[in-house]
């Protein structure tokens, strides 16, 4: 996997990303305020679980509505582990990005067995239900929030303390800079998959299983390592958020509700270019809190801003739909 | 040489393949019969993708039977598609990279030598970077021939591979097909309804009938054997 392979495949845009890079690092911060610097921060880190979403979907025609499993089981090991360990070490929260992120991607393979048995809405479902079994076993042992004990939850409001961020990056502005900055990453890494050996093999499995088999491509190998790697992405994501909100995480991040959510943003973004997930995060983290506490007639907005996604989600189908009949894709 | 042994397909009620034995002597290969004869399944058999209920598929003294199907294409059974396979996101270079670097073993160098090769000697070069998805029906069934010749196949299965292609492409392609036993060392084997392409490109052909062997023999004898135009045209006391 050559760096030149990377930069000079069509996945990546250099002048594009660069542009949106420098103006999410440099002008977005001083153009923002609080509250809009805490919502770019949350997109930066949607916009990672998305692309896991819309890089199986999309690369490797696996449609999972799990992927806020490997999600919370990484914000639940970072938040664990950077409760236990001396964060403000330098070079010790990347790590603890990395743990919670390998943690994730093997439950990642575990939600990958079922896809070697089944595809389509049979493995939406299967998936759904981990995510769903994922969601009873957090509701039960809670996030951590700097208590006692192996579950480190405290349980009085006023014991709680936040979870430490890196000491490069512990005020909301820095923080921001570090989750685009670990959100680019983990897009490069996406990338740097997609233009080799792995990613040709997905394209192939994506499109006719039969024909993959023909090219000598080890089909369980190739969607095992796509489950893992987009667990992977999804798992460090939930360390991120972790250290975003600190002692204020919410399961409801992770429960059913938001698994459907997630694929509904993810299919109305995208899943053909990585560019998906950030419209993705953009849709889910950006445009509602707007809509619902920024233009007049918010109680509407509040009520119906979800209706209008589930149209929107509608629409998107019809059109993928048709433009997959036209194609020939569909009969 | 690819020996075949009481080889039988069920499918549900069906036998698509029905204790056929037959002997592919090497060189080019041609396989014919009418629709449902069971060529394409003999071809899945080879491939993995089908499990017969009985026989054996043997070559240089291996059951082919015996591999797991992604393991077949490595050791060298390759094929191509009756509906195109080529893959729409990839350029044509990276379509058949892909085997290459699935199918056969070699250094980075070594790969992109016989990938640009092997593209120039199906005449796509001039679309070698182009995504497939922009190309044309005649462009993508060159992709699938390199794609199935890419690297040291022992089994090539060209399956209908001339559909849809004008005259002067079929003979193009007939060129191809006839010159890959000499190119590869490989068993070439094709299927088509097109009998010219057949002729043009087959010393020896077998021929199939609702999933029996009918007649296999020097091609120009078979196309004149009564057994083979009854089941072509039906029998006149059927």
């Amino acid at each position: 996997m050559r760096v030149g392979q990377v930069l000079s495949h069509r996945a990546f845009q250099p002048t594009l990303v660069g542009a949106l890079f420098l103006f999410a690092m440099f002008v977005m911060p001083s153009v923002l305020d609080a509250t809009w610097i805490f919502n770019f921060t949350q997109m930066a880190i949607y916009a990672i679980v998305a692309a896991s979403v819309g890089m199986l979907y999309g690369r490797v025609g696996l449609v999972s509505l799990g992927q806020v499993a490997p999600y919370g089981i990484g914000a639940w090991v970072t938040i664990r582990l950077a409760y236990l360990t001396d964060v403000p070490y330098p070079g010790v929260f990347p790590l603890l990005l990395i743990a919670g992120g390998l943690v994730a991607a093997i439950f990642g393979l575990l939600i990958g067995l079922p896809a070697l048995r089944v595809s389509g809405l049979y493995l939406a479902l299967v998936t759904l239900l981990l995510a769903v079994g994922i969601e009873i076993a957090l509701n039960r042992i809670k996030l951590p929030t700097g208590g006692p004990g192996f579950r480190g939850v405290a349980f009085a409001i006023g014991d709680r303390e936040p979870m430490p961020r890196p000491f490069v990056a512990d005020g909301d502005v820095a923080f921001f800079r570090y989750a685009v900055i670990v959100a680019f990453v983990m897009f490069m890494i996406a990338v740097a998959f997609l233009a080799s050996k792995p990613g040709r093999a997905w394209a192939s499995v994506s499109q006719s299983e039969p024909s993959a088999l023909a090219s000598g491509i080890n089909i369980t190998r190739y969607k095992l390592l796509a489950f893992g790697l987009a667990a992977f992405m999804a798992g460090v994501a939930g360390g991120l958020y972790g250290a975003h909100v600190q002692s204020n995480s919410s399961i409801a991040q992770f429960d059913r509700q938001a698994a459907l959510f997630l694929i509904a943003v993810v299919l109305m973004g995208g899943i053909t270019s990585l560019w998906g997930a950030v419209l993705a995060a953009f849709f889910a983290t950006i445009m509602l809190p707007f809509l619902t506490q920024n233009v007049i007639g918010h109680n509407f907005w509040n009520d119906f801003a979800l209706t209008i996604f589930g149209i929107g989600l509608m629409i998107n189908l019809i059109q993928t739909t048709k433009a997959m009949e036209k194609k020939g894709l569909l009969e | 040489m690819i020996e075949i042994t009481d080889l039988s397909v069920q499918f549900g009620g069906v036998r698509s393949l029905d204790q056929v034995t037959l002997t592919f002597p090497g060189g080019t290969c041609g396989l014919i019969g009418p629709n449902g004869a069971g060529k394409t399944t003999l071809f899945n058999v080879m491939s993995g993708f089908v499990t017969p209920v009985s026989g054996r598929v043997v070559i240089d003294d291996i059951d082919l039977l015996d591999m797991p199907d992604y393991a077949r294409a490595r050791w060298g059974v390759r094929r191509t598609f009756q509906t195109v396979q080529a893959i729409e996101s990839l350029t044509v270079y990276e379509n058949v990279l892909t085997v290459h670097e699935h199918a056969a073993k070699g250094s980075r160098s070594d790969t992109q030598d016989a990938v640009d090769d092997v593209l120039a000697f199906v005449g796509l070069t001039d679309v070698r970077d182009k995504v497939v998805r922009t190309l044309s029906q005649r462009d993508r069934r060159f992709i699938e021939v390199a794609r199935a010749i890419v690297g040291a196949p022992r089994i090539v299965l060209f399956d209908e591979p001339a559909a849809g292609l004008p005259e002067e492409e079929t003979e193009h392609l007939a060129e191809i097909i006839r010159s890959v036993p000499e190119r590869t060392g490989a068993t070439a084997i094709l299927v088509d309804h097109d009998m010219s392409l057949v002729q043009a490109c087959c010393e020896w052909t077998a021929v199939l009938d609702f999933g029996r062997l009918v007649a296999a023999g020097p091609t120009a004898d078979v196309l004149h054997d009564e057994r083979v135009l009854a089941a072509y045209v039906g029998d006149e006391e059927a």
